[in-house]
């Protein structure tokens, strides 16, 4: 439990460090924020949006940049990130709560499929060393190394265009379906999430073969396997000794590894037109509409946080030696 | 000294220790056998010399409209080599003027990624106590924040009010990327903080600075090495996503800008797939992160001689005269068959 404190705290400090950068970076840099707004939004500003404009960004106020600070964390605690300049009159909340769910379900899915599957070929590639696993190594490097959103164009034209077998973009099939928990949307989702999942899975999965194959190859020298060998018991369980110890480093990597991976997915929806939060950020960047920028930065490290969290559970679960530190 | 074989009929020739003076400074020198390591070695050279002479190769400026009288992406073609954009700009001319660019941030962004998680993780590790408490908290931190996301909104206000410059995006993107670093090196010179030769060069009274840079920092060249690749891989990716969302001025020609147009254009999802248009930076981006890893793979296989597949590949084996078969406990040191060194 004392790993899982200790995590937490580091989780509460980096929060407090995204929130309070969030806070400085407009500051910091030149340039006003407010002009660009009402320049997006002219004709439909009312002064009391200026006025909260100016306070979020520190401009024209009497108020002291620590007064500004508690301001501005007494709004985010009350969920309030602002209004977006691109889709305004709306707040940043209420845009992004349209946009979480898609993310969350195709990153979360795609992560867990590339995980398994990594995980399972990394133990195959380090049980039979040398085998055409190994060879297959570089071009798996290759699609680690291109970026997501190249990947992305490569199966859109293939798997889309050319061979049509999935649609090109967008969540669903929005000229005729509506959403609702009805067979016809359903799988028209599932058919648009392909392409995309398949995606993440393949920009992802090289690290964790390679991660899977070098600790396993540490694994197997070790006594315990050996023994295992030399009692006659079968592969599967040989393997499955050596497994069970090389699959922790994995899943303490994890919290390196989810980082990229949103990273990634967000520039493949934008690829996919896929209605997540990498679509409304590419809106976003168009327009200049900072509170949004801003907004889905904090939400982003935030799922993140989590993330990291559930993977720390899931670590001391599996390894009893965190657990039992006084 | 003698070879070590699981099980098999492979009689043991014992292997004479043959060391002859000034052998070894030679065997530094050498180019390493690794077939991964001289392609990645070629490859990233390659992209360097282009990154230099690129932009004098260009036949037309990348921002030129050849004619006025069409609207589609010409294919490849004797007079562009690589076809055009929609606006009829010649494809390899983006493509060498934008190699610039994307490899100088990467560079600049990986030197100083590095020298930072030098300077913090050899800190934290050799004096511990708080300071190595602040370091990796910091560090700590630096690894669980997502990184693109931060530089969109740093770059978002930045690019407002400044014209795109390869230094100061570089130096940007180098913010997010030490901290992986940094924390590798700490864990190595924890390990090294204690071992005789540290401890009696403090006897003698060195200052603290020069056993971290003469004791210490000798013995971290290949971690210092993967962990430089690592962050210039880190640069490109960072470097071209940014570009291609547009965070970074458009008209700025990188690798990642000429994909920006490219995706905007839909032009993986037209009726004729304008392959020519987003391949080539695509796979320009691929193929020098691919060298960088290759040479990382290299590097760790080169410390840690257990990844090595090359010797052992069932080919090898079965020329041994061994039958294919997993190995377990100790590995194997296996001589290599007459007339083929072992990779």
């Amino acid at each position: 439990m004392r790993l899982i404190a200790r995590r937490l705290v580091l989780y509460l400090l980096t929060a407090i460090v995204a929130i309070t950068v969030n806070f400085f970076i407009p500051r910091l840099m030149p340039g006003n924020p407010v002009e660009v707004a009402i320049g997006h939004i002219e004709g439909q500003v009312t002064p009391a949006t200026i006025k909260a404009l100016d306070l979020q960004y520190g401009i024209n106020t009497k108020l002291g940049l620590i007064g500004q600070y508690f301001h501005y964390l007494d709004q985010l605690v009350h969920g309030n990130l602002g209004i977006s300049f691109s889709s305004y009159p709306a707040t940043v909340t209420s845009v992004i709560r349209s946009a979480l769910p898609w993310t969350l379900g195709l990153v979360g899915i795609a992560t867990i499929l590339s995980f398994v599957a990594g995980t399972l070929l990394g133990i195959a590639a380090a049980w039979r060393r040398g085998s055409w696993l190994d060879n297959l190594l570089p071009a798996m490097t290759f699609f680690q190394a291109a970026p997501y959103f190249f990947v992305a164009i490569l199966i859109v034209a293939v798997f889309a265009t050319k061979l049509g077998w999935f649609p090109q973009n967008s969540g669903y099939d929005t000229t005729t379906l509506d959403p609702g928990l009805n067979w016809p949307f359903l799988s028209s989702l599932l058919d648009h999430a392909v392409l995309p999942a398949l995606t993440i899975v393949v920009g992802s999965i090289a690290g964790w073969i390679i991660g899977m194959r070098n600790m396993m190859l540490t694994t197997m020298d070790e006594d315990y396997v050996l023994i295992a060998a030399a009692k006659g018991l079968s592969n599967r369980r040989v393997i499955s000794y050596a497994a069970r110890n090389a699959i922790l480093p994995s899943v303490s990597g994890f919290s390196l590894a989810i980082g990229f991976v949103v990273s990634g997915s967000l520039l493949t929806e934008i690829v996919f037109s896929y209605p997540g939060i990498g679509y409304i950020l590419l809106q976003a960047i168009g327009s200049e509409d900072y509170p949004l920028l801003q907004g889905i930065f904090l939400i982003i490290t935030f799922a993140v946080l989590g993330a990291n969290l559930i993977a720390d559970f899931t670590y001391s679960f599996l390894d009893p030696r965190t657990r039992q530190e006084a | 000294m003698s070879a070590i074989t699981g099980t098999g009929p492979l009689t043991v020739e014992p292997v004479e220790p043959v060391i002859k003076p000034g052998r070894r400074r030679n065997r530094m020198l050498q180019l390493p056998k690794s077939t991964k390591i001289r392609v990645g070695l070629g490859l990233a050279l390659f992209f360097t010399l282009l990154a230099i002479i690129g932009p004098y190769l260009a036949p037309f400026n990348p921002n030129t409209s050849l004619t006025t009288n069409s609207g589609l992406p010409h294919p490849p073609s004797i007079h562009n080599l690589l076809g055009t954009t929609q606006v009829q700009q010649d494809v390899l001319s983006q493509l060498l003027a934008g190699g610039r660019s994307t490899i100088l941030v990467s560079l600049i962004s990986g030197i100083v990624a590095t020298a930072l998680a030098v300077l913090f993780g050899v800190m934290a590790g050799y004096y511990g106590g708080w300071l190595d408490d602040l370091l990796s908290m910091l560090a700590n931190i630096f690894l669980v924040l997502p990184a693109l996301p931060l530089l969109i909104v740093i770059f978002g206000f930045l690019s407002k009010s400044t014209s795109p410059n390869d230094v100061l995006i570089g130096l940007v993107i180098s913010i997010t990327g030490w901290a992986f670093g940094a924390r590798v090196l700490r864990a190595q010179t924890l390990s090294m903080r204690n071992r005789d030769y540290v401890v009696s060069a403090k006897i003698i009274g060195e200052r603290g600075w020069r056993i971290m840079m003469f004791e210490i920092l000798p013995n971290l060249v290949p971690i210092v090495a993967t962990s430089f690749l690592f962050t210039v891989i880190y640069g490109v990716g960072a470097y071209t996503a940014l570009s291609f969302l547009g965070v970074i001025s458009v008209s700025h020609w990188s690798w990642g800008t000429m994909l920006y147009w490219a995706q905007s254009a839909q032009a993986a999802q037209q009726v004729h797939i304008e392959w020519w248009w987003f391949l080539p930076p695509g796979l320009a981006v691929g193929l020098f992160g691919t060298a960088l890893a290759l040479l990382n793979f290299g590097i760790d296989e080169f410390i840690n001689p257990r990844l090595r597949a090359a010797g052992l590949s069932r080919r090898a084996l079965r020329r041994a005269g061994l039958p294919p078969r997993v190995q377990l406990g100790l590995t194997p040191v296996l001589r290599a068959p007459e007339g083929r060194p072992s990779a």
